[in-house]
């Protein structure tokens, strides 16, 4: 590969700290542009909240970057290397609903991303390894809070365990990238600080690096050291379809907030946004 | 209070099954009892005495020509074609089911074929059964086969296909292959469903099978009913018919009892 001499330092520094790097991203369905010109560089350890509208290609994002869609131009680069479209280990994910295996109990759930990796044919584990994994997945499970419920079905439990244990279920495989599609959507208020404070807690302690779409602007805020907006920058009333949408905000959060603060009244950008 | 809200306890609800059955059977003894009072030869409607005496013969007292119990080894006959076409068709079910739900191109590929056969009226297919596979047992298994298994096969296929999409990317995102996504997560998801498959193809199963011994065989429990409508032998069939209800009933029971034994998951209260 030929070194470009002439660049200053400064526009290669940025690119090459970068753990996930997005290059000119488009989305299109057909006729249909959903995001367009996409650049962004993520960097390890960041929380990036990303927020916009309804339809303005939030989770759309987050599928190209979890590799469930290709994007229609441009590249996504993690750690350098292109990444193809396809989900792989290296990019865990929460999504709102149906992340966990309803046949499974919790403890089976969490054990069966060590399986797959163990075991290529049976996928299952037995004597010492199956104790090794067992040990580790309840590890997992004591810290998302989920110890005392090893043995229940997903089905008996309340959405926010349910959650729990989709967390725990992700971060067993160690992922480069934790991606969460509007993950906390469908909880309770009440609910939805405690598993603030758990996201929070958990981002710390396994030096997570994490990509949150949410309609919440104050979890948004709370949770992010980076909140990006994605919206439409041009708008052809004839054709509304034909502009897609792109980050038209990217704000660094420097002071971190150490603890969520209790929820006074949370906005919603649909709200206020008149699409 | 309304009738929708009305709560039924378990012992009522068993008396309450149990009205119109005994009503529908003391119907039966009525009309038996008043044509017997005009001809006591009447075949039409026998009355329990008839029928017991004429069972006990087939039940007790070995057939002069074979040295067979006539009943069981009619029972023995009919179910032993029954359980293997139902088995081979839960087995095919399973395994091109799985195939075809999980794996787009093989749903591309194979798909139209299976929705192909399922639209054909098995009993077209008798004829080219026989003479392909002879009046013997093989037949009569592959009319069930052909009855029965590509429906099971479109619906356990759809079951999968219909999983949510989310489960599916999150057992990738955990490192499985599509050999491991089949047997850890469409499988054991796909069993519950394929039970439920095999309980409603049992009536279709015992359709084709009492259709396939009418037409051609020489023991079953089909067989004897359309060999003794010859005799108008009422006192036989009645039994015999309420015989194979029997059986039904008892073979829906025992799958419904072992999916809420095996997947307690798929059935709510796990508790």
């Amino acid at each position: 590969m030929v070194q470009p001499p002439a660049l200053p330092l400064g526009t290669w520094s940025r690119p090459l700290s970068a753990l996930l790097s997005l290059r000119n991203i488009w989305v299109e369905y057909g006729e249909k542009v959903v995001l367009e010109r996409v650049n962004l560089d993520i960097e390890a350890g960041s929380f990036v909240s990303i927020i916009g509208p309804s339809g303005a290609g939030k989770s759309s994002l987050l599928r190209v970057i979890l590799g469930q869609e290709a994007a229609t131009r441009g590249s996504i680069l993690l750690d350098g290397t292109p990444l193809t479209p396809e989900c792989g280990p290296d990019r865990g994910v929460v999504f709102q609903r149906y992340s966990v295996f309803p046949h499974l109990s919790v403890l089976r759930n969490t054990v069966f991303g060590l399986e797959c990796a163990q075991a290529p044919f049976t996928a299952r584990l037995f004597g010492s390894r199956r104790r090794a994994a067992i040990a580790e997945a309840e590890e997992m499970l004591d810290a998302v809070g989920l110890g005392d419920s090893m043995h229940l079905y997903p089905a008996q439990m309340s959405g926010g365990m349910q959650q729990r244990l989709a967390i725990a279920q992700a971060l067993i495989k160690r992922p480069r990238i934790l991606l969460l599609d509007e993950p906390f959507g469908a909880l309770d208020p009440g609910i939805r600080a405690d598993m603030h404070v758990l996201t929070t807690r958990l981002w710390r302690e396994y030096a997570l690096t994490i990509i949150m779409v949410t309609h919440d602007i104050r979890e948004a805020f709370s949770l992010g050291t980076r909140v990006l907006t994605l919206d439409k920058r041009r708008r052809d009333p004839h054709a509304p379809h034909r502009y897609g949408a792109t980050a038209v905000y990217d704000l660094p959060l420097t002071k971190k907030a150490q603890a969520t603060a209790p929820i006074d009244e949370s906005i919603k950008l649909d709200a206020i946004s008149n699409n | 209070m309304r009738w929708v809200n009305r709560r039924i306890s378990r012992g009522n609800s068993v008396l309450l099954g149990a009205i119109p059955i005994l009503l529908l059977v003391l119907l039966y003894l009525v009309l038996a009892a008043s044509r017997h009072a005009d001809n006591p030869n009447d075949k039409i409607l026998p009355l329990p005495s008839g029928m017991a005496e004429a069972m006990s013969a087939l039940l007790f007292q070995p057939d002069q020509l074979t040295g067979q119990l006539i009943f069981w080894a009619d029972t023995l006959a009919s179910l032993q074609r029954l359980c293997i076409g139902l088995g081979l068709s839960t087995l095919s079910a399973l395994l091109v089911g799985l195939l075809l739900g999980v794996l787009p191109p093989v749903r591309a590929t194979f798909g139209p074929l299976v929705t192909g056969i399922a639209v054909i009226p098995p009993i077209a297919l008798l004829p080219i059964l026989f003479i392909a596979f002879g009046l013997g047992e093989t037949s009569k298994v592959a009319l069930i086969f052909i009855g029965i298994a590509p429906f099971m096969i479109r619906d356990v296929a759809a079951h999968i296909t219909a999983l949510p999409r989310e489960q599916m990317i999150k057992a990738q995102t955990l490192g499985a292959s599509s050999w491991q996504l089949m047997l850890r997560v469409a499988l054991p998801q796909a069993m519950p469903r394929l039970i439920q498959a095999v309980r409603l193809s049992l009536g279709p199963a015992w359709v084709f099978l009492i259709s396939a011994e009418a037409i051609a065989s020489d023991i079953g429990l089909g067989y004897r009913i359309f060999l003794v409508r010859r005799y108008l032998s009422m006192d036989i069939i009645l039994p015999y018919v309420a015989w194979i209800a029997l059986l039904a009933i008892l073979m829906d029971m025992l799958l419904t009892w072992s999916s809420r034994r095996l997947f307690p998951w798929a059935h709510g209260a796990g508790h």
